[in-house]
């Protein structure tokens, strides 16, 4: 199976802190990775660095077997944040507006949208089941489905990768359960690679394929289908950790296999 | 025809007014919804400066007022850039550092009307000073309806917009530099204690009644050169200042659209 993304020793460093210390792991196309870890632990900090947002101190990213340096294509990747805590609510934009601005890539600069690009537009909010909800102002929908309209804005530049940084911060179970079912059945069904950044180690554990586990002892890389105890999660986060799962029960997109 | 429109002057303040009550809104949109609303002010009182320096040293006081506005506008971005978890420092640095110079080189300023900058002169607008405006318009309207999908993305989600494949340090730079040149120009025309209620006003009102972002913008328009027509009327009738008067005007519409606009 071909990589999509290459970490090769990579070490980053913030005002003489150590954040990560040459850390190395691929991920393989189509696969469905969560990354876990207690807050510090770099995962955010493994995000930016991954998408460019900043540099490593040492060490190689490759991203589709180009350095992230040289690498060009950044409509093929998909980026979530916890847009939910972190945008302005009062933007005064509607669920449409938003996801047609990330179509840029195949517009162009200066030019105009088509009648075509509509129809991708349709086609993405349909995929999250949000196109009832098209011409209603971002604002004024829940959280769930705020993150729903944002996860449409990504799929709408068909992705190869969706890079995840706690999507389900600030929206309820029920909502959340709505977001790993859709993921998981965007990486199943499309065959769009996923990396997921989580606290939810319950739910990441029934839909990743793998876990990366970033501690105080560097990185750990987990399959999924063996089960993750309680114990070597409580090893890796350095304290007690019970382990709740919000993923939904009858969800069929759960990794290695279907209920 | 009514008797306003008979007099050369306050035609050009009609033309000039309208003008700038289309692309003062269209720059304020995007300085609003990024939470930089106050850039304006602050960019008036370094043009206020940039007016008082070209005064005193006889320069044409609207290129001074250019040329400092553009230096401060780019002075906030690279302040902004250095702390950006407290970007209104660089506003309140700029402004301080505007008000500062407008008052030391005010005093060297000889047989000028100083004080017609602070409230701007729209019913005495020179024919130099409606050509730039009209100029300038043109120039505004281009791009940003050339960039309106850029922009819009920029203002909404700048770290998307990026991954996107959207220029957006060119992109900033060059709103930066529209919003310098068109704050400059304006307070000339409305004032520099008034171009900042202008930036905001109008786009207040609008974000309490649209139902998008083509409408709010849109509005913000229609809000804008309405209000700057009724002013005019108003303030030619009863002698009111135009600049205070359409200021007045909008405070009023926003708190009209606050009581029965306020979105459910």
């Amino acid at each position: 199976m071909d990589n999509i993304i290459e970490v090769l020793d990579v070490g980053f460093a913030y005002n003489g802190n150590q954040i990560l210390n040459k850390i190395s792991f691929n991920i393989p196309k189509g696969t469905f990775t969560g990354v876990i870890g207690p807050n510090g632990s770099g995962k955010s900090t493994l995000v930016k660095l991954l998408l460019d947002i900043l540099s490593p101190n040492e060490g190689k990213i490759k991203i589709m077997g180009m350095d992230v340096k040289k690498f060009k294509e950044w409509n093929k990747i998909g980026y979530i944040s916890q847009k939910v805590n972190t945008f302005n609510g009062a933007f005064p934009a509607t669920v449409e507006e938003i996801v047609r601005a990330n179509l840029y890539s195949k517009i162009g600069l200066f030019k105009r949208p088509r009648k075509f690009h509509k129809s991708l537009v349709d086609e993405a909010l349909d995929k999250v089941g949000m196109l009832p909800y098209k011409k209603n102002l971002i604002g004024k929908l829940s959280g769930g489905q705020q993150q729903r309209v944002f996860i449409a804005r990504v799929l709408v530049s068909e992705p190869e990768i969706l890079i995840l940084d706690e999507p389900t911060v600030g929206i309820d179970a029920k909502s959340e359960e709505a977001v790993y079912c859709l993921l998981a059945r965007l990486n199943k069904e499309l065959g769009i690679t996923i990396m997921m950044v989580t606290h939810d180690i319950g739910a990441v554990t029934v839909h990743a394929d793998r876990l990366l586990c970033l501690g105080d002892k560097g990185l750990m890389i987990h399959n999924t289908d063996s089960n993750l105890s309680r114990e070597q999660v409580s090893e890796i986060y350095g304290y007690h950790i019970n382990l709740h799962s919000h993923a939904c029960d009858k969800c069929k997109w759960k990794a290695g296999g279907t209920c | 025809m009514l008797e306003i429109f008979q007099y050369p002057f306050m035609q050009r303040a009609f033309i000039v007014g309208i003008l700038i009550g289309v692309i003062i809104p269209l720059i304020g949109m995007i300085m609003v919804l990024k939470r930089l609303s106050m850039i304006g002010d602050a960019l008036s009182h370094t043009a206020l400066a940039g007016v008082a320096a070209g005064l005193a040293f006889n320069i044409n006081p609207i290129f001074a007022a250019i040329i400092f506005s553009v230096f401060s506008a780019l002075g906030i971005e690279k302040i902004r850039k250095a702390i950006p978890k407290y970007g209104e420092i660089a506003i309140a640095v700029v402004m301080s550092t505007g008000i500062g110079l407008a008052a030391i080189l005010s005093d060297y300023v000889k047989n000028a009307n100083f004080h017609s900058f602070l409230f701007g002169s729209i019913v005495v607008i020179t024919n130099f000073e409606l050509i730039l405006v009209v100029g300038l318009s043109f120039i505004v309207l281009l791009t940003l309806s050339l960039l309106y999908k850029e922009l819009f993305y920029i203002t909404f989600d700048e770290e998307s917009a990026r991954l996107a494949g959207i220029p957006v340090a060119i992109i900033r730079f060059i709103f930066t530099l529209l919003t310098a040149i068109t704050v400059s120009v304006s307070s000339r025309i409305v004032g520099t204690l008034v171009i900042s209620s202008m930036i905001v006003l109008p786009v207040a009102t609008a974000m309490q009644i649209g139902k998008s972002y083509w409408q709010t913008t849109v509005l913000s328009v229609i809000i804008s050169v309405t209000t700057i027509v009724l002013g005019l009327f108003i303030s030619f009738y009863s002698d009111f200042k135009p600049g205070g008067t359409i200021v007045i005007i909008n405070v009023i519409c926003l708190i009209i659209s606050l009581i029965r606009f306020k979105k459910q």
